[in-house]
């Protein structure tokens, strides 16, 4: 079977009896299975997608179809699936078993997309290389030796070799941006509020967003658009109105873009994906856009501050993991105590308890306002500058990552060089701002590098058209 | 900043983590590491910055008062490591010597 790119194509063969759901749902089920090897899947819903299949091909014939008609999914394991398991890629929720659906899980089922499996993932979403999850590390399908990114690497990798034709990933630095770039695939994190959190895993409450990764900038658009708007079960789901994205990603004006001298010419920065950023600038000048230079110094403050305020948010999330109410308790457990200690220890992987450390201190009695409170107010002012360039342009465009995949094991010695991974998401994270990663170039390695566009404040639309434009253009 | 093997027990304890030899060896080193790395935020002048603390716009965001059952009981202690037919078990918080 072809290796369909959007769910435009699928829907087009569907209608010219090219094809149909079912054999889809034969075929990436075949895919999963020849590429186990990648550990993308942590689960796969074998029967239940055929079924379902069965149910959407009767449903398009009938012409009652939803919008993701066609549409195989799959999700991060951080999103909630009624009666399905969940665990964060952790031990201490080894068997859990989610009793309700997640808000963005029953919009698009309502939409008839098919959920095809749950994808591993870094253990709490910490990580930048799917190296932390307990399920072991996700390979890169396009280099087996390399990592997938991170966190969302397993929802990366199913797109990225054919699985699925998308996932929704959770993006809190970086974690749909990052694994997307690494796998030559599309990845969304919408602005801070866009989408329900309902039923999601929470890791750091100020930042965490769902997101799409897929092959095309029209399925991000599509995927955004059904899941995202209010909800009665989040209050911090904006009641903004979701427009139809999907229905005119076309630039209708050209828009004003800045890029960061930073993230051009700063350090670290792999010389390939400088000058995939230098030829982009090139071509947009050459098609009478105007991209500037612009200067944003407090670029090499965005992972600290990322880092403490995260972790933070992560120990307070993380408290009700607890050894009682569900997930793992330690058999070696004596008392009341020994309970949270011991399930606590013996649950948590070494990166999430070593940020749960980090994060209880930063907001200990006597170093709160040295560090969270201080991280707060560097915060603001990340915030209020990127607010600022916004309002200058329309939008930002730097790399999503200072490098191409890299290898497993290169970067877990040292956590720090780790948190630099994030060096270039962090920025739109910390401003609750919303950003694409899509491919804009190849390395002479062969890996992927990915172009990331930053835009205002739930204005995803202007964002998606750019996004569109390059990718049409390429 | 220095951390030592004290201040590595006492967040410890306020984590309910434990930490035995050269894995605290080993996390005493990490969050010195990352805590140096963190304090080169004391370079940015904020003394006239407020901290940004909710990131949305949204307020207050009301709902009807309505008593809703979203899940059972049963639902509620079914992904319990240690139960019984109505309460979750820990082990006998009260000692009796």
């Amino acid at each position: 079977m072809k290796k369909y790119h959007s769910l435009a194509e699928v829907r087009s063969d569907i209608s010219e009896g090219k094809t149909t759901v079912s054999a889809l749902v034969d075929y990436y089920l075949g895919r999963i299975g020849t590429n186990a090897h990648l550990n993308a899947f942590i689960e796969v819903y074998t029967e239940e997608a055929k079924a379902r299949a069965l149910v959407i091909d009767e449903k398009i014939r009938s012409g009652n179809a939803g919008k993701l008609a066609g549409m195989v999914v799959s999700i991060k394991d951080m999103i909630c699936y009624k009666n399905h398991k969940v665990s964060a890629s952790s031990k201490i929720l080894e068997g859990f078993e989610s009793l309700f659906s997640s808000t963005v899980v029953e919009r698009m089922l309502a939409e008839d997309a098919i959920i095809i499996g749950r994808c591993n993932c870094d253990e709490f979403a910490m990580g930048a290389s799917n190296e932390t999850s307990t399920y072991g590390l996700v390979k890169n399908y396009d280099n087996n030796d390399l990592a997938s990114g991170g966190s969302s690497g397993g929802s990366a990798v199913s797109v990225q070799a054919d699985m699925c034709l998308a996932s929704l990933g959770t993006d809190t630095g970086g974690s749909v941006r990052q694994p997307a770039s690494f796998c030559g695939v599309v990845g969304l994190k919408p602005t801070y509020g866009r989408v329900s959190r309902w039923g999601i895993i929470a890791y750091a409450s100020s930042f965490d967003q769902v997101g799409p990764i897929t092959h095309s900038v029209a399925d991000a658009a599509l995927l955004l658009e059904v899941i995202a708007g209010e909800d009665g079960h989040d209050s911090t789901a904006s009641k903004e109105l979701v427009p139809h994205y999907s229905e005119s990603l076309t630039l209708n004006q050209k828009p004003r873009i800045a890029y960061l001298s930073e993230a051009v010419h700063g350090q670290g920065i792999d010389p390939e994906v400088k000058e995939m950023m230098l030829s982009q600038i090139k071509k947009l000048q050459n098609d009478g856009f105007v991209v500037e230079e612009v200067n944003f110094p407090l670029l090499k403050y965005a992972v600290p501050t990322y880092y403490v305020i995260t972790t933070a948010e992560a120990s307070s999330n993380l408290s009700r993991y607890d050894g009682v109410h569900f997930g793992y308790r330690s058999k070696n457990a004596t008392d009341l105590e020994s309970t949270y200690k011991k399930s606590r220890s013996e649950g948590f992987g070494e990166e999430v308890k070593r940020r749960i450390m980090l994060g209880t201190f930063v907001l200990s009695a006597g170093y709160y306002d040295a560090y969270y409170a201080k991280a707060q107010k560097v915060r603001r002012l990340i915030r209020d500058t990127s607010l600022e360039l916004l309002s200058n342009y329309d939008l930002l465009i730097l790399p999503t990552a200072p490098t191409t995949a890299f290898a497993h094991g290169e970067k877990t010695t040292d956590p720090v060089v780790m948190y630099l991974a994030d060096i270039f998401t962090v920025q739109a994270s910390l401003a609750g701002l919303p950003a694409i990663s899509i491919p804009a170039a190849t390395h002479s390695n062969g890996m992927s590098i990915g172009l990331q566009i930053i835009g205002k404040h739930f204005k995803e639309q202007e964002m998606l058209n750019f996004a569109n434009f390059i990718e049409q253009k390429q | 900043m220095k951390i030592d093997k004290d201040l590595v027990d006492k967040i410890a304890h306020l984590a309910r983590l434990e930490f035995q030899d050269e894995q605290k060896v080993k996390i005493e080193e990490d969050l010195n590491r990352i805590l140096s790395f963190m304090e080169s935020l004391n370079e940015v002048d904020t003394s006239a910055v407020a901290p940004l603390i909710y990131l949305s716009d949204e307020v207050n965001v009301f709902r009807a008062d309505v008593v809703k059952q979203e899940i059972t009981h049963e639902e509620a202690l079914r992904n319990a490591p240690k139960k019984d037919s109505d309460y979750f078990r820990v082990p006998k918080v009260i000692d009796q010597k």
